[in-house]
């Protein structure tokens, strides 16, 4: 039997010793593991560890029919399931080059940016726990429940609501949809003031997430932060604004921008973003007009052989699908790039030489959603 | 000084029991019994108030955030609290490779012990303490900070990254505090003018130290409440345990009975300081009484004064569940930060303030 | 002397925008009408599920025990993840010819995923979404169910 020779590898330099957050610790939001190296409390540099929710989204998508890859992408990142099946969606409608109804295209908007709220929501509930304000937890998913009832009535389901299919929605709106959402939005509109008051203004907050965790407008585009976390750091790159889909060159919205790049920039970001989603909704609500709630289809969906690329603005940033048809009902390859794995890998350049828990911050900042890193 | 109906009764109890034990046996074994008696009231008390106060914190936090808490055990829930130590009790000890075992084992010990030594000294009633000492005040502070060598032996012995962070944090967190804490008693020393708990309660027979030292009392009791938290590692000052960074501090090695040693000296601990507060600041069991209105004072007076003790010690209590409720956790260079530029030198200022107050007679 | 003034500002601001925190947190301790937790098991009367709600897939039957299922197994066809499978069988029918009818109709409650391609694909409208959602059991064989009743038969218009 060959023998195995161990060279000793210094691995850590004098005084420096290696930490595992994760894959089961509070503040990783999942099964992310983090091998920080600290000098005492000072973060020196980490490695993020991924996999440990690999599900082979990708390669399963490979053997399912475009309809059937819409359950799936649920999956990949659960807080934006609507927006995830938003994209296969506009993929498919793309390449065989079908108008949906001007109704879908309401109805999907509205839907998405509900979504988008409810992320941003689950996102401060659980930011807040990680600085330790255990009580922003449970606000932020009292709140969240008005929107899983409002889609628990339309679409059937509560989190993973496949709703969208290629060329329209699964099944019309409920009734009631539109007076929940108003009725929603009044709510939530006085709710978002106790997220200030509690949180944003909070003068512990406040310091602890100024100046923390700088990320220059180079390093966002260089590692490719996009969504909320680069909007922080002043990269204008939303989607909706730079590549309209849906009704999004229709509506009035503005896209939020913070030129500081810190923590406290990110957290901004997100809270105005709710704002500004239920603007959108607003503008969208009172006029959905009648009409078909999906294009006419074939029972069986073939896309043409080629490549396509789509882009969504996910709520945690740009979602990209890529995807090689060879003429066939599954596609030849889907690849997704998912904004959370990007976004990952800045963690290590931005948190070094700060304390640990700072590291808790910054990763809550960047709104990490670990099956969106591992697929 | 006015006479409270309350007060023959636990003297006169305390006093035949005392009679009774000197009568039936030699006075070292009465003396010993005595202890033992007192010990086991204390075990018991200690045992009763910590169960009661995590029922209490669950309800409180459970209250501010919309939920109901714990109410499937017995009527709203009261009985959660056993139901969950019966289940610590049946828990394995884990014991670990490689850590210290003596002290690992020693440090829950050492963190309750240094909790229940500061029990003794807090009166409950007028005579209703284990010790009247003179120096009560400096006794309670040399005592409570005991606690943090437990913390610290715990870290230390775990063999844990985590736990070792912790502890130090602890460690760090402790040594600046206790200034704190006792530079905001000092305040009140000086203008109550001594440091036996039984006088300062007396002194605040027609007004709480609070309202009579005004400006300077009241900064005391603010830096008190801050500091105070700050001992008991409790939110937002709980970076030794701080679940989010470290999973669980100091304790994340600790299973069963021993853990639940931790839990229960971390609110006991609360009771001290609270206690500790009430009895400066708020008058301790004195009811609350203004000088000269007879009428007044005679109804205040039907209210026992444990009654008043303990509301006034659940009022602090209160605050203390509501700051860590509703705030998100310091990190440690700005725990440092506070005390060492914010509550220390207002603190010294605030010294000066009172004697300058208490020299000129600017008190009531 | 500006710095002097600053140290007092942060002290007032900082304690100002925590009692601003404290206020919301006393405003709703001292508010239990807010409490929005729902008791369960105590609520089982009352609670009701949306129309739509996804618990699990049926298939509906009417008073004569007729169901609307061809045994096509489109529904099977479509299922991403292998959660039907139909066991259909041939009988003579009225007119001498081989007629295609169910025999039995699988479905693995613990496999479905719930992205309702089933029921939506379903030519005859057979399947459908159940309410029930207390789907824990002891016995994961339990989970598989089969969706015609026994002794039940298509009815007659689409047959």
């Amino acid at each position: 039997m060959k023998e195995v020779i161990h060279t000793p590898v210094p691995l850590v330099e004098e005084e420096e010793y290696h930490i595992n957050m994760g894959p089961q610790h509070p503040s990783t939001h999942g099964v992310l593991r983090l091998v920080v190296t600290l000098q005492g409390e000072i973060v020196k540099s980490l490695k993020p560890h991924c996999g440990y929710i690999h599900r082979g989204i990708e390669k399963m998508c490979e053997k399912d029919t475009y309809p059937q890859i819409i359950h799936l992408t649920d999956r990949i990142d659960y807080l934006s399931a609507h927006i995830n099946n938003h994209a296969v969606c506009l993929l498919v409608e793309k390449a065989l080059e079908i108008e949906v109804p001007e109704r879908v295209k309401y109805v999907r908007t509205i839907m998405d940016e509900l979504a988008r709220i409810q992320s941003h929501q689950l996102w401060w509930a659980s930011f807040g726990m990680d600085l330790g304000g255990l009580t922003c937890f449970f606000y932020g998913l009292r709140d969240r429940e008005k929107i899983l009832d409002i889609w628990e009535e339309t679409t059937g389901a509560r989190f993973l609501q496949s709703y969208y299919t290629p060329g329209g929605l699964l099944w019309d709106i409920h009734p009631n949809f539109q007076k929940d959402v108003k009725a929603f939005i009044k709510y939530f509109r006085k709710k978002i003031r106790d997220y200030d008051n509690i949180l944003s203004g909070n003068v512990i907050f406040r310091e602890r997430s100024r100046n923390i965790g700088l990320m220059s407008k180079e390093d966002a585009i260089s590692w490719g932060v996009t969504g909320p976390s680069g909007r922080g750091s002043g990269w204008s790159c939303d989607v909706r604004k730079h590549h309209p889909y849906a009704l999004y060159d229709k509506v009035d919205f503005k896209e939020i921008l913070y030129t500081e790049g810190d923590t406290l920039a990110r957290y901004l970001v997100r809270m105005d973003e709710m704002r500004e989603s239920m603007n959108i909704i607003e503008q969208l609500i009172d006029n959905i007009p009648e009409g078909d709630f999906t294009a006419k289809m074939k029972a069986v969906i073939k896309l043409p052989a080629g490549e396509y690329y789509q882009r969504v603005e996910s709520a945690r940033g740009d979602l990209g699908l890529y995807c090689i048809s060879d003429g066939n009902k599954t596609p030849y390859r889907m690849k997704f790039r998912t904004p959370s794995f990007s976004n990952l890998s800045v963690l290590d350049h931005i948190s070094r030489d700060l304390k640990i828990a700072d590291l808790v911050a910054i990763g809550g900042s960047l709104d990490l959603v670990i099956p969106d890193i591992d697929r | 000084m006015t006479s409270n109906i309350y007060d023959n009764f636990v003297a006169s109890l305390t006093q035949s029991i005392h009679e009774w034990l000197y009568h039936v046996m030699p006075p070292t074994w009465a003396l010993i019994s005595e202890m033992t008696i007192i010990g086991l009231v204390f075990l018991l008390f200690y045992a009763l108030v910590g169960l009661f106060l995590v029922y209490a914190e669950r309800k409180v936090c459970a209250f501010m955030q919309n939920r109901v808490g714990p109410n499937r055990v017995g009527p709203y829930g009261i009985f959660q609290t056993i139901a969950d130590f019966i289940k610590l009790l049946m828990k394995e000890l884990i014991t670990i490779k490689n850590s210290d075992k003596l002290l690992f084992n020693i440090a829950p010990f050492i963190v309750i012990i240094a909790s229940f030594m500061a029990i003794a000294a807090i009166p409950f009633a007028k005579g209703l303490h284990a010790i009247d000492f003179d120096i009560g005040i400096l006794y309670v502070i040399a005592v409570s900070s005991l606690g943090v060598v437990g913390i610290l032996l715990a870290g230390w012995s775990s063999n844990n990254k985590y736990s070792l962070i912790g502890a130090m944090r602890s460690g760090a967190q402790i040594i600046s505090y206790e200034l704190s804490v006792g530079m905001s008693l000092l305040t009140i020393i000086i203008l109550a003018g001594t440091m036996q708990f039984s006088e300062i309660v007396q002194g605040q027979e027609y007004g709480w130290f609070l309202f009579k030292g005004h400006i300077p009392a009241f900064i005391a009791f603010v830096v008190f409440l801050i500091a105070s938290t700050a001992e008991t590692n409790r939110g937002p000052f709980d970076l030794a345990e701080a679940e989010s960074e470290l999973t669980a501090g100091f304790h994340t090695e600790y299973s069963g009975i021993k853990f639940a040693f931790f839990f229960l000296a971390e609110y006991m601990n609360m009771f001290i300081v609270a206690s500790i507060g009430a009895t400066v600041f708020l008058g301790g069991w004195m009811p609350f009484m203004v000088h000269g209105w007879d009428g007044f004072n005679t109804v205040m007076n039907y209210i026992p004064p444990s009654i008043w003790y303990i509301l006034k010690t659940g009022f602090i209590i209160w605050l203390m569940m509501w700051f860590k409720w509703t705030f998100p956790r310091l990190r440690i260079d700005q725990l440092l930060t506070l005390e060492w530029k914010y509550l220390l030198p207002i603190n010294l200022f605030n010294i000066l303030l009172m004697a300058f107050i208490v020299l000129m007679g600017w008190h009531f | 002397m500006k710095e002097f003034f600053k140290y007092f500002a942060d002290i007032f601001t900082g304690v100002r925008s925590l009692l601003i925190g404290m206020s919301v947190t006393g405003k709703y301790f001292f508010s239990p009408g807010q409490i929005v937790t729902q008791q369960y098991p105590e609520n089982r009367k009352t609670l009701k599920m949306y129309d739509r709600f996804k618990g699990e897939v049926i298939m509906p039957h009417d008073e004569n025990n007729h169901h609307r299922c061809t045994g096509c197994a489109i529904c099977e066809l479509n299922c991403p993840n292998g959660s039907i499978e139909v066991i259909s069988a041939r009988i003579d029918g009225p007119d001498g010819k081989k007629v295609r009818i169910i025999d039995q109709h699988i479905y693995h409650l613990g496999m479905c995923t719930f992205c309702s391609l089933c029921v939506k694909t379903c030519p005859e409208n057979a399947l459908a979404f159940g309410q029930e959602f207390e789907h824990a059991v002891f016995d994961r064989t339990v989970l598989t169910k089969i969706l015609n009743q026994p002794g039940s038969s298509i009815l007659k218009e689409i047959a």
